[in-house]
């Protein structure tokens, strides 16, 4: 792009863009580099022991670790692709009234913290009268829960922008409905099912407070397992090693379905907002009663599945000794021996943990993007190593802050600040894979036309590119904000100061210990916490929408 | 993706190439044993509050269970000028875990809670610095587990079976540790998880005392087939399965004060305890506090260590906490000489091979009772 522009208006132009590329790509980079290069190689130099590594293949408990955490994150990812096709066939091919809704509503559930989740299960199996500790199901079910969105999203958006006429022509040749799905549309999704089966399968594989609360002590995936060795039994070789090999894992199976997703036309990009066809709609209304009738059990089924845990979360949080209560929210306020703060303090510090995380994230996701859509090589490695976090697990992020920010300049991890800078490094990456379309979509001809009429590669990146991506900037602040809320895993290694309790973590304590009022307690907790996270996401995306003009 | 690829691929290859970094936080094993009771290189702290910048306020860091009757920590602020603010961190474990992590910048400045089953873990990683207190003199010595007095013992008690007295009306009750084996008594035994409970890793340690390093499986084995059942902390088994709680196990793992906490905490009053102890099931456990290396306030610090060891504290413990005070001139209360049994032989481990083979133990534990 550099030297396109060179070539419009001479070369003092492409020099001081390319200083501006590297200047908006220094911050990230800076960033980046102190918070997760830092962290992930103090992680590698300890855990690359090749004694300690093979030992997690050989102790019999490591084995077992690695192999549930395997096959759980396997079977989920089978179940959620199962359970979430059907919707995406339905939100992709048919338009209803409320079809924006349903779609709004089934993405919720993902910018849910995972503790408020892990703890409605408990609260619903509990109703059930089923011990939920322990329970395998428990823990797919909350998978299924969480990761519904992705492959509604990905799956939808790939089938909405899919030629209708092959099916046709396929119905038309007397295939019957079963046989052309299976054999001109699924082949035709079998990119973005790949692509979101592996997205799906990295969050279920290196999933913390779902299979902390439902599975400890009896089920541990390598995730749970690095916490404990790290923190419970001071065994930091272990726990190093046990983190190389889930990182490990993740490359190659990112590796394998990015190379089997090639082709896909739907990225991760968005994640909000209706699904719609890129270019032409090509949705329409229900074709028969039956046809109705399937659609509304598939809307129905899935949306009760998502809506029946949160519901009873809420219904937990107003009773206690089988009575309508609202005691457990006024006693939020109120001191308890578990906890260092209240929980009201709790949910405070969480939200002056997000405000400055998310205001962080798009500092420094917003530089990223604009040197990432800029093209040429520092935005290349800024795209790369920005993203890298969402990769690597929350936990070994934390842990690797632990060990590796413990000395003189980068002794961050006993500062306030360390906790919202760790929330940050997920939301930057969140904000740079969020807006980087918005700014590619912006197109080379309105720069190319600004800059023939006298605006410096700066002014261009103010008066043009900021306004146009300002939707996306909010959306991705808004998720930035609500990942900071719900983050779990790597706040559990790094708030150590009482004033650094977030609300995540007081949910957890709560649970952890047996009796009706604290439950309750983590009930109401868990519910303010949840509408925070959602009114954060649909306030953000509804100021977005309606800004309108420019759609990703 | 290639780029991802590249790039983690030349980490490895850095580290690999540049070698192993420095471990600045202790080695589970033999050096953490050696290292527990080597000699800590500082002088010790006398207690003392006039020093140039008295603190108007010392933290004590300790765990879940510590508990004082109103107007006991205030009779320290009354002598010195100085609040106490208590921090409770978890259980046992994980309050010493917490302590070793911030060990540069120490949550507080006082520990108390430390027990002899995680002593050399905080003692290997240099968490306390040593006092010289002459309320040391009335501790009995076979309780001064550290010989240089890093930390120094506050109370000691033991764990023991106990069990629900009206549930073996008609038979036998349990006797012994094997007796908990018999297919009579199956199914009503709950215990708890070592790995989560003091408790719980207590009474596995009293197994493995018991039994030795070779049969203390075999046991397990046995004790799983009669259908024990574990729950992860104490309040749980006593409160949730155990009869006491209205559960229907009538076994379970608890302290041999247990009786006397039911006594006390009687309504309507009782003349006898409802349950009864295992006394050959028992091991000894013994609570110490100390000074924390980093804090900024070590005298003072050391003048609460001293309070800790007062006859006002020391008398204060037992109806609160349940556990003997470690001053031989201090006595419990009549209720515990009368309900409380008489524990003559308890159960113990070095606290050194209990650091070496803590979690090789549970582990093994853990594959014989959960998998």
């Amino acid at each position: 792009m550099g030297r396109d522009r060179a070539a419009v208006t001479g070369t003092t132009v492409s020099r001081s863009s390319r200083v501006l590329d590297v200047a908006t790509a220094a911050v990230p980079l800076a960033f980046v580099t102190v918070l997760v290069v830092v962290p992930v190689v103090a992680v590698l130099d300890r855990g690359l022991d090749a004694g300690t590594l093979l030992d997690v293949f050989r102790r019999p408990a490591l084995r077992e670790v690695l192999w549930f955490s395997l096959w759980q994150a396997l079977l989920s990812t089978a179940l959620t692709v199962l359970g979430g096709l059907p919707l995406a066939a339905v939100l992709a091919r048919r338009r209803f009234r409320g079809d924006g809704l349903v779609a709004a509503a089934v993405t919720a559930p993902f910018v849910l913290p995972t503790v408020v989740v892990a703890g409605a299960y408990v609260v619903a199996f509990d109703r059930l009268g089923v011990d939920p500790v322990g329970s395998v199901t428990a823990i797919l079910a909350a998978h299924v829960f969480f990761n519904l969105a992705v492959v509604v999203r990905t799956v939808g958006s790939a089938w909405a922008a899919l030629d209708p006429r092959l099916d046709e022509a396929a119905r038309t040749l007397g295939a019957s409905r079963a046989r052309t799905f299976l054999t001109v549309t699924l082949p035709a999704l079998r990119p973005a099912l790949l692509s979101a089966a592996a997205i799906v399968f990295l969050f279920c594989f290196t999933s913390y407070g779902v299979v902390l609360i439902l599975g400890a002590p009896t089920r541990a995936t390598l995730e749970t397992e690095i916490y404990r060795y790290a923190i419970t039994r001071l065994d930091l070789p272990t726990a190093t090693a046990l983190a190389v090999v889930q990182l490990a894992t993740v490359v190659a199976v990112l590796g394998v379905g990015s190379r089997l997703g090639r082709g896909s036309g739907a990225g991760t990009g968005r994640l909000t907002g209706a699904v719609v066809g890129r270019t032409l709609d090509t949705r329409r209304p229900f074709a028969s009663g039956r046809d109705r009738l399937l659609g509304t059990v598939v809307v129905v089924v899935t949306l009760c599945y998502l809506a029946l845990p949160l519901a009873s979360l809420v219904i937990r949080s107003f009773t206690a000794d089988g009575r309508f209560t609202v005691e457990h929210y006024r006693a939020l306020a109120d001191p308890l021996s578990l906890l260092p703060v209240t929980p009201l303090a709790a949910m405070v510090n969480s939200l002056e943990f997000a405000v400055v995380a998310a205001g962080v994230a798009v500092l420094v996701g917003g530089a990223a993007a604009l040197a990432a859509a800029g093209g040429g090589r520092p935005g290349r490695v800024v795209d790369v190593l920005v993203v890298l976090p969402l990769g690597v697990s929350a936990v070994t992020i934390g842990l690797g802050m632990l060990i590796g920010l413990d000395e003189p300049p980068l002794d961050l991890r006993s500062s306030w600040w360390i906790v919202p800078l760790a929330h940050a490094v997920v939301g930057a990456a969140l904000v740079l894979r969020i807006v980087v379309p918005a700014l590619r979509a912006v197109g080379r001809r309105v720069h190319d036309v600004a800059s023939t009429l006298g605006a410096s590669p700066g002014r261009l990146r103010l008066t043009v590119d900021l306004p146009i991506a300002a939707r996306a900037v909010a959306v991705g602040a808004s998720f930035a904000f609500a990942v900071s809320l719900g983050e779990f895993g790597a706040t559990s290694f790094l708030a150590r100061r009482p004033d650094q309790l977030t609300a995540p973590l007081a949910i957890y304590r709560l649970l952890s210990r047996p009796g009706e009022t604290l439950q309750g307690r983590a009930a109401a907790l868990g519910v303010v916490l949840m509408v925070a996270t959602l009114t954060v996401v649909v306030v953000a995306d509804r100021w977005a929408e309606r800004r309108g003009g420019w759609t990703p | 993706m290639r780029y991802l690829t590249a790039l983690i691929t030349a980490a490895i290859v850095v580290v690999a190439v540049s070698g192993c970094g420095d471990d600045d936080t202790p080695a589970p094993g033999d050096e953490a044993a050696r290292a527990c009771f080597s000699a800590p290189g500082t002088d010790p702290v006398r207690p003392a509050t006039d020093d140039l910048a008295p603190p108007d306020r010392l933290t004590l860091l300790t765990h879940d269970s510590f508990a004082v009757s109103e107007g006991t920590l205030e009779a320290f602020t009354e002598t010195t000028g100085i609040e106490i603010e208590v921090r409770q961190l978890g259980d046992t474990g994980q309050l010493v875990s917490e302590a070793v992590l911030t060990a540069d910048q120490p949550l507080g400045d006082v520990l108390y809670g430390i027990d002899s089953t995680f002593l050399c873990r905080g003692l290997s990683a240099g968490l306390f610095q040593p006092v010289a207190l002459d309320e040391l003199e009335s501790v009995p010595a076979e309780l001064r587990l550290d010989p240089h007095d890093r930390v120094v013992p506050i109370d000691y008690g033991d764990v023991c079976v106990n069990y629900w007295v009206d549930a073996f009306a008609g038979e036998d009750p349990p006797a012994s540790l094997t007796d908990l084996t018999d297919p009579a008594h199956a199914g009503r035994f709950v215990t708890e998880n070592p790995e989560t409970s003091s408790p719980g890793l207590a009474f596995l340690l009293a197994t493995i005392a018991a039994f030795g390093e070779d049969g203390w499986q075999d046991y397990w084995s046995a004790l799983r087939d009669n259908d024990v059942e574990v729950t992860s902390d104490w309040t749980s088994a006593y409160y949730g399965s155990f009869v006491a709680g209205g559960g229907d196990r009538p076994i379970v793992t608890s302290y041999a004060t247990s009786p006397v906490a039911e006594v006390v905490f009687a309504d309507p009053p009782v003349a006898a305890p409802p349950t009864a102890v295992l006394t050959d099931s028992c091991f000894r456990q013994v609570e110490f506090a100390g000074v924390l290396a980093g804090t900024a306030h070590p005298e003072a610090a050391a003048t609460l260590v001293a309070f800790l060891l007062s006859p006002t504290f020391q008398a204060d413990i037992p109806l609160n906490m349940f556990v003997y005070p470690a001053r031989s001139d201090v006595d419990p209360p009549p209720v515990f000489l009368e309900h409380a049994p008489e524990v003559a032989d308890p159960l113990v481990l070095e606290p050194a091979a209990i650091e070496v083979h803590r979690d090789e133990w549970t582990d093994t534990w853990a594959e014989i009772v959960l998998r």
